[in-house]
């Protein structure tokens, strides 16, 4: 979190504009709340960039054949919690690794989905299907619904009980069912929050432009993942704050923006990325060390 | 032992079913040529998951293999045609950069105390973004004929890189069976903190195998230059998917601990015959994904099914 503060300097900021990075993202920081959800309880899912690419086309498959705004919105919602209900029922019940379970989930939306639509580009969705392009007090409706939904579950994580059982899962097991807390319940609960976070995500994602491109955004997970990485989610779980995840997200798109307005050629840009995510989990690692030895 | 004999025998009865399903959907299917043809194109995703099978069974993971497969892709090309140097002198020092990149993995991971995950993440995104900053989108073609030998050329009419990826593959079972590096590798995976207190080379080992993941990622990136003769920055993205799907397939525990060759190489031939055998038989490409998607998700739950068994 400190390190995230610390690169979060103004210098990044008046050089860029601000509005369209952080509208344009903010569908990443949604995703990443539920990831650090996911993160917390000491599991991790790497095919929410597959879940979203399906969710989006739904959203937009659906608008386009005249379903009502409210169905095309809510559909995805429902099918995010459902699929994820059954990848939570399976790494919390059955005792599949998650990583394992999300690996065979990534190949299963990502091939299902390219063998139904074929990659093909949906167009001509009605004007009150496009959720992200409203504005509300002259701000766009997705920093709305990045920066409510995180300040919800900030708050929620930190003094409801249920929120608050995700730390001790991922802490430690055995004492969270010592207190009480059932830990496959909570899993299982995190990985549906999640897929609902996910919805949201892709409805944002798929209202931003006028088109939906029916595939995979590519490498959506990993962006995700890193950005909870980043802001301080400790992938060994018990540990982290949607807040960190959400900011890093953003941040990691005004370094994307800030580098091009340096005159860095944009060739370059993932080699700048992936250096940063390596200096601030080293960083983040002596500064644990150095505070054990202090301590 | 005997639940890696059962996960195994698992994985043979699948593939026995695999095949026979195949033969039955196509006559091409069970020809030598199809079959070799099969070989070729399974030895380079074979030749990253051995390296992976013995990262896999120390409790690890290397995400950034794909990634370094590019990478070495566009230096081979660049060191060959940019900087002038003769192609074998390009060749040894691509597979040396290779190295160097698992042993940069290793030791951010060895000496920091990062999480296997988060390092390799970094190095995923890291590699590939110097493969793509080196090569700025322009490709390497134009190779000399006898370069093409290694991925296109037969050897005792058996594919080049089929020789090369089973003599790796003997190397490593051996390794891994009988050495006291590979006792040590799999009592990393057991218990890290009990290996060490035994006297055993943790960290050494550990750099060891991750240096093998960067070298063994290297040989595979200059055997796919020479198959599809031309060299671009995008060459092994999400090559690590499949490879970590085989190697899981295959039996090897993702918690560390439990693993062989034997299981990856039954986990290799399934993912490749499925592919190919749903191709012929008319499948398109990416609904096959969803087969080794299904395939792999079902393997582990009905070996742990019956691990449970064992257990009780």
């Amino acid at each position: 979190m400190m390190v995230v503060v610390g690169l979060y300097n103004p210098r990044f900021l008046s050089d860029t504009n601000l509005t369209s990075i952080f509208a344009g993202n903010a569908y990443i920081a949604v995703a990443a709340i539920g990831m650090t959800l996911v993160i917390i309880t000491g599991n991790i899912d790497v095919s929410v960039g597959s879940l979203i690419g399906v969710l989006a086309t739904i959203a937009g498959t659906l608008a386009v054949q005249d379903y009502p705004i409210w169905v095309a919105w809510t559909v995805p919602l429902i099918v995010g919690v459902t699929i994820n209900a059954v990848l939570g029922f399976i790494v919390a019940y059955m005792g599949i690794p998650s990583i394992v379970a999300t690996l065979g989930m990534l190949s299963i939306l990502k091939g299902g989905l390219i063998s139904v639509t074929g990659g093909k580009w949906i167009e001509g969705m009605p004007e009150a299907f496009f959720l992200a392009q409203m504005r509300l007090f002259g701000i766009p409706s997705t920093v709305w619904f990045m920066v409510i939904l995180t300040a919800l579950m900030a708050v929620w994580m930190r003094s409801a009980p249920l929120g608050r059982s995700f730390y001790a899962v991922g802490g430690n097991p055995e004492a969270a069912r010592a207190a009480g807390i059932d830990p496959r319940r909570t899993v299982l609960f995190a990985f549906m929050l999640h897929g609902f976070f996910a919805g949201i995500a892709a409805i944002l994602f798929a209202t931003q432009l006028k088109v939906i491109q029916s595939t995979v955004p590519p490498n959506l997970e990993l962006t995700v993942i890193t950005a909870c990485v980043i802001g301080g989610v400790s992938i060994l779980g018990g540990t982290g704050t949607v807040i960190g995840s959400s900011l890093a997200a953003i941040l990691f798109a005004c370094i994307g923006s800030s580098l091009v307005f340096l005159n860095i050629s944009a060739y370059w840009l993932r080699a700048v990325l992936g250096l940063l995510i390596l200096l601030t989990v080293l960083a983040d690692i002596i500064r644990r060390h150095r505070n054990r030895r202090v301590g | 032992m005997r639940s890696i004999l059962r996960h195994e025998g698992i994985l043979a009865l699948l593939l026995i079913v695999t095949l026979a399903v195949m033969a039955g959907q196509s006559d091409k299917f069970f020809t030598t040529a199809n079959l070799l043809n099969q070989g070729r194109l399974m030895a380079e995703v074979g030749i990253v998951a051995l390296a992976m099978t013995l990262v896999i069974v120390t409790g690890g993971i290397d995400l950034s293999v794909g990634s370094t497969v590019g990478m070495v892709a566009i230096l081979l090309g660049v060191l060959w045609q940019n900087v002038g140097l003769p192609l074998p002198a390009a060749m040894a020092l691509a597979l040396v950069i290779g190295a160097v990149a698992g042993w940069a993995n290793g030791f951010v991971i060895t000496k920091f105390g990062v999480p296997p995950l988060i390092a390799t993440l970094a190095t995923l995104a890291l590699y590939r973004g110097l493969a793509e900053g080196i090569s700025e989108a322009r490709s390497v073609r134009g190779y000399p004929e006898w370069f093409y030998y290694l991925g296109q050329g037969e050897f005792l009419d058996v594919p080049v890189q089929l020789w090369v990826f089973l003599i790796l593959a003997a190397v490593t079972a051996f390794l891994l069976a009988v050495t006291p590096f590979g006792r040590t590798t799999y009592a990393i995976g057991s218990n890290a903190v009990a290996a060490e207190f035994s006297g055993m080379p943790v960290k050494r080992t550990l750099l060891m195998i991750y240096t093998m993941s960067g070298l063994f990622s290297a040989i595979a990136a200059v055997i796919f230059v020479s198959r599809v003769s031309t060299t671009r920055s995008d060459m092994g993205t999400g090559l690590e998917l499949d490879v970590i799907t085989a190697v899981v397939l295959g039996g090897t525990s993702i918690f560390g601990g439990r693993g062989t060759i034997v299981g990856t190489l039954l986990g290799l031939v399934i993912v490749q015959a499925l592919k190919n055998g749903l191709l012929l038989a008319g499948v398109k490409g990416d609904a096959t994904i969803v087969v080794i998607g299904l395939i792999l998700i079902g393997t582990i739950i009905l070996s742990n099914l019956f691990g449970r068994n064992t257990d009780g």
